[in-house]
């Protein structure tokens, strides 16, 4: 359930307004549909894509009547509540607003991009990876959960990559693609942490209950930390100072994506952000300087950087950085005014410079040049062209009667009323006429300089106007420019206010939207601003000469140089911890985890709490130093390896008695199993392993590892000791043993344990063991390596089958089932079980194997063990099925009592199904084993036929 | 009792990780197995040290031991089993392809020769 809401009123809300999540549903999902459709040509692909981004625009018109009137509409679906993520998502007026913007222009650019991408382009992949953009862009406006709406962000960061990279055989277009993504990347981190600390002072994600903690977040003490985070993501994203320079070097992403991502939707994300938590996070001393001042710094720089580009999409490159920084300027300045003059600049920038971006790519794909020195009096090749480009322009240097001059004067006007920096206040008017003059000489500049200023020089085509189409969005983008701007109050004003509000947080302070004022302080900036740009420009010869001898930074060295510094400390690294070296991983294992160990004991109290000790026998004492000598020879002999494979099997002999001696008799039966298997396979593999090992490691190295062996000793040791003092907690034991006789019908626990209560894990264990066995079979099937020591067979081929074994093993066979069976059938309530009569049975089959000849054993006992594992399995599975039929779950048991003639009254269990299945694998297992690794050579076959 | 039993898989813990550690395939197969059998001590040591109490219902017995250590360790030596196994296949394959039996595939100058 999402915070804030009751169980009814989130019934109807989802009943009502479960729309609105499929306002970016639709495009994330259409992203197929223009694949589908590329196959049937580029105009049912460009229709198809249409298609789905109207339909979301469609979609937000229908729901958008009651924003205007202050209403917010949530909806959503819980997702990971525990987590604090749902999918809610909200629909007010900031939302609205770049919903329209986000789907609006898209479709113009889908228009566009329509005709300006060549045949030669896969225009599928193109519009599908502008839905996935579309819907993620919609998703971050919309997501009304803080974590939901960081996942559409990263979406977004990723899709721009793949939209950047779109020319994928440009190394200038991968390196500007990676540049964003990472540049993006790291401000989504920062932002995730941000978000994280966010949610947990204001008690929830749901940005309903955040926008309402405004007071608690800005008095707690983590709010400067959270600011500076999630400020690092918005200024990544939006581009701003010293971050911009991932924009210009992204200019190489086909013009469409320019016009879509950097006018209008990514780069206004961050701008967005700071819009959303404005009513949360502003209104501080540490807001104003760090947004207001990276705001105005950026406006400034990026203005006065614009000016010296002599790449057409650079200018407009650095010019959307100017503007991001004076939106954000005037969302850090941090009053409700400037907050509505933000929001109004945010609509004018974006329908400006995106007319401005496809007038770009118009000029470049008609000319194929985007150099300024080269593109000269263009106007008398594309007249209407260049009309609307400049139209456009004169909208960025905030000429009058166009929608540019009205947010420019608002930011003026509110200059004027500063008194944010005390004694120096003065400075804001002039320091916004600076910046306005800047913006007017390098919109002066697009338009003399490519549209007059001489004649065009070594263009690589003749420059002629563009097919409509091409430029049917530009012109609909300048007619709204003009719109706009002529008649404010009747077109954007409610948008505005709507949108306003919802940044604001609370009903708006009066504002005029009109374009006369009167004669007033702010309009003589205006005028400043214009003159002295077209001054500026005038004059532009010796600012060029400055700007040549001090060109203004470009961040991608030092953004490389650090990338670099960071690879090569990551590769410095890799060589360090990941050397292809085994034993250098094992170790480093082991030390990790004593370190872990004794840090884990260091903070309990793991040896104290006693109760009381048990006092020692003799027997388990001598039984015990038995156990230390064998597994101390084991390694002091391990270079030989014959004897060391002898103690390996004392070992665990003694092991099997300890099982034995603490009432664990299933234990110990399955251990002596294991061991002599064990024992036979290590045995087989010594022939084809070195005898002995050579003494290799250093006497350093001997004492490292011995060191640490001897610590991980100590260390497991304690641990023992520390639980063995302790009291157990008998809740699980007293539920077994009260349970296994009525409800899973055998007396030995723990073989109903295995086949009844943990079922489903002892299926899950005998499947690991099929597959090793399996895995043993493929491993060795390409054939075994030269064996190493010579057979004795091969040198006395009469001592082949000693005489004894060979008479022994047959009955031997008979005697070894019977006692299988007999191991198998009492399993349920006396030690035994089908793991342990597997074991026996196997050892039974490979004795036949070792007495008798190969062949003559293989002829005789013609059992598959993989179909033993696939049978094994298949009967457990079967068994666990057959209950659901009678509808309980997986593998419920059932038994009853029989009563034979001769044998007497027992119990048949359901569960001795499942233990016959166990049985069937652990056969297959070991003598698939057995038989992998001691199958005879080729040479010796040879010689037996 | 306790002190020693701890003991006990205390050294078969430091016995089976400096083998571990070596450099011979085979080897590391020991200390393997010598690691097994610490860690189903260990687990079976869970349950406590309990004498004469084994975990099979008679009638008129009230105490027994905790069956569900039993239970894993009984898995727990299966698979250990088919581990080693798996490792001995594993370390048979390698030499096959390396010719060596070091567990990096090195070849040393007194690695055997295969006859």
């Amino acid at each position: 359930m999402a915070q804030g809401w009751s169980e009814s009123e989130f019934l109807i809300i989802l009943l009502v307004f479960n729309m609105i999540p499929m306002i970016p549903l639709i495009p994330l999902l259409g992203a197929l549909s223009p694949l589908l459709a590329g196959r049937c040509g580029r105009n049912a692909c460009a229709w198809a894509t249409a298609a789905v981004a109207t339909a979301s625009l469609i979609l937000l018109l229908w729901l958008s009547p009651p924003i205007f009137d202050g209403v917010v509409l949530q909806a959503g679906w819980r997702w990971l509540p525990e987590l604090g993520l749902n999918f809610t998502f909200r629909l007010d007026g900031l939302a609205l607003l770049f919903g329209l913007l986000i789907t609006g222009i898209g479709l113009l650019v889908i228009l566009y991009a329509r005709y300006y991408l060549s045949e030669r382009d896969d225009l599928g992949r193109f519009y599908a990876l502008l839905l996935l953009f579309m819907g993620a862009m919609l998703g971050v406006v919309l997501a009304d959960n803080l974590l939901l709406l960081l996942t559409f962000w990263e979406l977004t960061s990723l899709s721009s990559l793949l939209l950047i990279g779109y020319w994928r055989s440009r190394a200038d277009a991968r390196q500007g693609a990676r540049m964003a993504l990472t540049v993006t990347a790291v401000g989504g981190l920062a932002l995730l942490a941000g978000f994280l600390l966010l949610g947990h002072i204001a008690g929830s994600f749901e940005l309903s209950a955040v926008l309402a903690a405004g007071e608690t977040v800005k008095n707690h003490p983590w709010y400067p930390l959270t600011l500076v985070l999630i400020l690092l993501g918005a200024f990544t994203k939006s581009a701003q100072f010293p971050f911009h320079f991932w924009l210009p070097h992204a200019m190489a992403a086909p013009t469409p994506v320019s016009a879509y991502l950097h006018s209008a939707t990514m780069v206004k994300a961050g701008v967005f952000l700071l819009a959303r938590l404005f009513p949360v996070l502003a209104d501080t001393d540490l807001w104003f300087y760090l947004v207001g001042v990276t705001g105005l710094f950026t406006l400034l720089f990026a203005a006065y950087a614009a000016l010296f580009q002599h790449d057409l999409k650079g200018l407009l490159a650095y010019s959307t950085i100017s503007h991001l920084g004076l939106i954000t300027l005037l969302l850090g300045l941090g009053t409700p005014l400037t907050a509505v003059a933000g929001v109004f600049h945010i609509i004018n920038h974006a329908v400006f410079k995106a007319s401005l971006f496809m007038a770009a790519g118009i000029i470049d794909h008609e000319t194929g040049c985007r150099d300024m020195r080269q593109l000269n009096g263009l106007f008398k090749y594309m007249p209407w062209t260049a009309t609307l480009a400049m139209t456009a322009a004169a909208a960025m240097a905030g000429v009058p009667l166009l929608n540019g001059f009205l947010s420019k004067e608002m930011f003026f006007a509110q200059t004027v009323h500063l008194t944010t920096m005390g004694d120096i206040s003065w400075l804001w008017p002039i320091l916004a006429t600076v910046a306005g003059i800047f913006s007017v000489a390098y919109s002066a500049r697009f338009i003399h300089d490519v549209f007059f200023n001489g004649d065009p020089i070594n263009l690589p085509r003749l420059p002629h106007e563009p097919p409509p189409y091409l430029r049917a969005p530009v012109e609909i983008l300048v007619a709204i420019c003009l719109l706009v701007g002529i008649a404010p109050v009747y077109t954007v004003a409610p948008l505005l206010a709507a949108a306003a509000t919802s940044v604001v947080g609370e009903p708006l302070p009066s504002y005029s939207l009109a374009l006369w004022h009167g004669f007033n302080l702010p309009l003589l900036m205006s005028g400043l601003a214009l003159s002295g740009g077209a001054a500026m420009y005038w004059q532009r010869r010796w600012l060029f000469l400055l700007g040549d001898r001090y060109p203004p930074l470009d961040g991608k060295f030092l953004f490389e140089y650090n990338l670099n510094l960071g690879i090569g400390v990551a590769r410095r690294l890799t060589t360090i911890l990941e050397n292809g070296s085994l034993q250098h991983y094992l170790s480093l294992l082991m030390v990790t985890a004593v370190v872990v160990g004794i840090a884990g004991m260091w903070q309990g109290d793991l040896l104290t709490d006693h109760q009381p000790f048990q006092s020692v026998d003799p027997l388990s004492l001598l039984a015990v130093l038995l156990l230390v000598l064998t597994a101390w020879l084991t390694v002091f002999w391990q270079r030989q390896r014959l004897v060391a494979v002898t103690m390996l099997g004392g070992v665990g002999l003694m092991v099997a008695l300890m099982f034995v001696r603490f009432s664990a008799p299933d234990l110990a039966l399955t251990q002596l199993a294991v061991e002599v298997v064990t024992t036979v396979l290590l045995l087989l593999a010594l022939r084809y392993l070195p005898p002995e090992t050579s003494l290799e490691s250093t006497l350093r190295r001997r004492f490292r590892d011995a060191g640490l062996a001897i610590l991980a000793g100590i260390g497991v040791a304690a641990l023992t000791w520390g639980i063995l003092i302790r009291p157990s907690q008998p809740e699980l034991a007293e539920y077994f043993l009260a349970t296994s006789l009525l409800g899973g019908g055998g007396a030995n626990v723990v073989n109903v344990i295995l086949v009844d209560f943990r079922g489903f894990d002892t299926l899950g264990e005998a499947t690991v063991l099929g597959i090793a066995a399996l895995g043993i079979v493929a491993l060795l099937s390409s054939g075994l390596p030269s064996p190493t020591t010579l057979s004795p067979f091969t040198a006395c081929p009469e001592m082949r089958w000693p005489l004894l074994l060979r008479i022994g093993a047959r009955p031997l066979l008979g005697l070894t089932l019977l006692l299988a069976a007999y191991l198998f059938l009492r399993g349920h309530n006396l030690p035994g079980g089908g793991f342990i009569a597997g074991l026996v049975t196997a050892l039974a089959l490979a004795t036949q194997y070792l007495a008798g000849d190969h062949h003559w054993t293989t002829a005789r006992l013609a059992l598959n063990q993989q179909r033993l594992i696939a049978s094994g399995l298949a009967l457990i599975a079967a068994t666990g099925l057959i209950s659901g039929l009678f509808g309980y779950p997986f593998l419920t048991s059932t038994f009853a009592h029989v009563s034979l003639p001769i044998l007497g009254d027992f119990e048949i269990a359901s569960a001795m199904a499942f233990d016959l299945g166990v049985y069937l694998i652990v056969v297959g297992t070991v003598m698939a084993m057995l038989l992998a690794l001691g199958r005879p050579e080729a040479a010796e076959i040879e010689w037996k036929s | 009792m306790e002190v020693m039993i701890a003991g006990v898989i205390g050294l078969l813990t430091a016995c089976g990780v400096y083998l571990l550690l070596r450099s011979r395939t085979f080897s590391v197969v020991l200390g393997l197995a010598l690691l097994s059998y610490a860690v189903n001590l260990f687990l079976l040591a869970m349950g406590r040290l309990v004498t004469h109490r084994p975990p099979i219902l008679e009638p008129g017995r009230t105490a027994y031991v905790d069956p569900t250590p039993q239970a894993l360790v009984l898995t727990a030596i299966v698979i250990g089993f088919a581990m080693t196994a798996f490792l001995i296949a594993l370390a048979l394959r390698a030499r096959r392809e390396t010719g060596s039996d070091q567990v990096d595939g090195i070849k040393t100058v007194d690695s055997a020769t295969p006859l």
